[in-house]
């Protein structure tokens, strides 16, 4: 990253909606005296303060309604905040919650038109890239046909390639590259990297943690409006897993406690602790392509389960599952559980990429209901290989063959 | 790509030297309404594409075209003719009746369209205003825009029929003519932009709008002469009456491309008036921008 120039900064900012129950004057005049009653504050964003430097790409992350698409609204400036500033500087182009601005009733081509103009093209610039926009959308025989009649990957095509080939500094996406299916999706990745290369800054809102640590160089994790955690991406998707491991029990138990009279209070039972390490090596050294590895999961239950599953998963550090087993599978039958009981899970012969490995580990009852998991329980290292990459460690052997006619 | 390259280090060196952008409301009062009208007027390249766009989309689907945009004020014109000019009796008064109410007719749909489409616009472009920023007076004055061009189909007409009557004639009475498009535009914009960012928050009020339009062409000196209206109304309520930016524009309309030729009774002191309401109509159009830059904070949540 050249410098550190800073093209947004968020500074002490809040929002707040106010959630009115009443739309039409009628409602309004009747209800004017008591309008307190029909009104409810929601503070979408809490005093949020982020800098963005030029040439960085941040991938902003949270359950559902956290307020990201809020914050990328705030940027771009469709959304005023309540208090704070948004300052920014630069070309900015927005793919906001499927579609830039485009009016259902003009053409693919008008709607080019008037997107490159909004976005501060001239006529003559857009001319110019008209071809490659409409080329890149791969929807050449629509170009003419009002965009109401386009699907859902029509619309996102187009508005995709508007956004990408109006030269912009500053490139805020939400969500948008779920809708594409995979080659456009594949086309849309490779365009986002070239922009990384070319010193773009990218905001980036998505649910697909794969995406954020394959792309984001930062990742920002909010909750309920406000900033949980701002560095490191993986870090940052670690976090994100424990909200909603822990939004996920917040439900079990709220529901529990609607159904006490049908469900016997469910304790759910714990896990201990997790601990990995390759066989015949401590814990914490690396693990090499080949070694045994040995993960202990240490399981209890307050009061008592029968039948319960113990399983582990290992992700790597995009959050893709590499693999993963149950005592289920195996066909290992556990009995009670009650007192802290340990399993042990070997791995044979393992044969990882070079990179970081998590384990999440998950105790189940019978009826494969995850009473607790705990993402990214404890992790481990395979060392740098450097005659391959990837997920799986293999041997290359590489040939020349010579030319095919000898 | 015909897209210059730039290395990272050039972009961010450039991104260094460029000046801040607020987002935004502009700030308030006098430096806040200039603020907002260099904006607008760095977006006029995307005015016209809009209104172009307006004026498109509104015909899109049909044969006619805009010549639909005639059939509305020209049946009008033939409606009121006939019923009230003949069988009602008021062309007995008035000469040359046709293009008396058509001058009318003419300068009072500029009006409606400019209110009626305006007060729609944040609604009706609600699309863009939740996807991009943009100064969001653009809307009300794309109307603005659209409205214009109908106006200048329908003077052309006004023109020539007018022509072909011999109501007109070169003279000085002309400028009526343009002093009443200015009060026009000048409230007419001043309403389409309170109105337009009204509505986003108070949907009834285009219904209401449209109510209301109706009865505004009523209360003014269109399909009857003002003298008319003087023989019933009290001393009081003539004053508003005839002071209304509406009826002042209606009388310098015809004024310009009437009265010479018909034996038109010219209000007293027509000029000065059109005068005051057009310096109050700016005062409006301020406040009413000021308004309008209150209210878009919260556009793209409301819609």
């Amino acid at each position: 990253m050249s410098g550190n120039v800073p093209v947004v900064e968020i500074n002490d900012v809040s929002k707040r909606f106010i959630i009115r129950k009443e739309k039409s004057l009628k409602e309004r005049l009747v209800n004017a005296g008591r309008s307190k009653q029909f009104k409810e504050d929601f503070w979408a964003l809490k005093n949020v303060n982020l800098e963005i430097d030029s040439g960085q790409t941040i991938g902003l992350i949270g359950p559902n309604g956290s307020g990201k698409s809020t914050l990328l609204k705030t940027i771009g400036g469709i959304i005023q905040p309540t208090s704070g500033t948004v300052r920014r500087r630069g070309r900015l182009a927005a793919l906001l919650e499927l579609g830039a601005g485009f009016h259902q009733d003009l053409t693919g081509r008008e709607n080019v038109y008037l997107n490159a103009s909004i976005l501060g093209l001239s006529r003559k610039q857009t001319d110019l890239y008209f071809d490659d926009i409409v080329e890149f959308s791969g929807i050449r025989d629509f170009i003419d046909t009002q965009v109401k009649f386009y699907s859902s990957g029509m619309y996102v095509r187009l508005a995709f390639a508007v956004a990408v080939h109006v030269d912009p500094d500053l490139l805020l996406v939400d969500e948008v590259l779920a809708v594409g299916d995979e080659a456009f999706q594949r086309k849309c990745l490779d365009k986002i990297r070239s922009f990384q290369r070319e010193g773009r800054t990218i905001v980036l809102v998505t649910h697909s943690l794969g995406q954020i640590t394959e792309f984001c160089d930062r990742a920002v994790l909010l909750n309920r409006g406000e900033v949980l955690f701002d560095g490191e991406p993986h870090e940052a998707v670690r976090d994100f897993r424990e909200v909603l491991e822990e939004r996920r029990i917040g439900e079990v138990e709220a529901h529990n406690a609607a159904h006490e009279e049908q469900v016997a209070p469910v304790n759910n039972g714990r896990i201990v602790s997790t601990t990995v390490h390759a066989h015949g090596r401590a814990q914490g050294e690396p693990v090499h392509p080949g070694d045994d590895l040995v993960v202990r999961v240490t399981f209890e239950h307050p009061t008592g389960i029968e039948g319960w599953i113990a399983a582990i998963q290992i992700d790597n550090v995009q959050g893709v599952p590499v693999w993963g087993s149950a005592s289920l599978r195996t066909g290992l039958e556990l009995g009670r559980l009650r007192e802290p009981r340990t399993v042990e899970f070997v791995v044979r012969d393992v044969q990882f990429g070079s990179g970081k490995y998590f384990i999440n580990s998950t105790l189940m009852s019978s009826e494969k209901v995850h009473l607790h998991d705990v993402p990214q329980a404890v992790s481990f290292d395979v060392p740098y290989y450097d005659l391959a990459v990837g997920i799986v460690h293999a041997v290359p052997e590489i040939r020349d063959l010579g030319t095919s006619g000898a | 790509m015909a897209i210059t390259l730039e290395s990272p280090e050039a972009r961010a060196n450039r991104l260094a030297g460029e000046t801040w952008q607020y987002d935004g409301a502009s700030g308030g009062g006098v430096s806040g309404t200039v603020a907002s009208i260099k904006e607008i007027w760095g977006q006029r390249r995307l005015l016209r594409l809009l209104t172009g766009r307006e004026l498109k989309s509104r015909y899109k689907d049909s044969a006619g075209g805009f010549l639909w945009s005639l059939a509305k004020p020209l049946t009008q014109l033939f409606i009121y003719y006939i019923v009230i000019g003949q069988f009602l009796g008021a062309a007995r008064g008035i000469e040359n009746f046709a293009v008396y109410i058509f001058a009318g007719l003419t300068i009072y749909t500029l009006f409606s369209e400019i209110v009626g489409t305006g007060t729609g616009s944040i609604i009706a472009n609600a699309g863009l205003v939740k996807k991009v920023y943009l100064p969001r007076e653009i809307f009300p004055l794309a109307a603005v825009g659209s409205a214009l061009f109908n106006f200048a189909v329908q003077f052309v007409i006004l023109i020539l029929a007018a022509l072909f009557i011999g109501t007109l004639s070169f003279g000085p009475q002309l400028l009526f003519g343009l002093g009443a498009l200015v009060l026009i535009l000048v409230w007419g914009t001043a309403i389409a932009l309170l109105l337009g960012a009204l509505n986003v928050y108070l949907r009834d009020i285009q219904y209401l709008v449209e109510v209301v339009l109706l009865l505004l062409m009523w209360a003014s000196p269109i399909l009857y002469s003002w003298q008319q209206a003087a023989a019933v109304l009290p001393q009081w309520l003539l004053e508003i009456y005839v002071d209304s930016p509406i009826t002042l524009a209606v009388l310098g309309f015809q004024e310009a491309f009437w009265s010479e030729a018909s034996h038109g009774q010219p209000l007293e002191h027509l000029a000065l008036r059109m005068l005051i309401a057009g310096v109050i109509g700016l005062i409006a159009l301020f406040g009413a921008q000021r308004v309008f830059s209150r209210l878009q904070g919260d556009f793209a949540q409301e819609l």
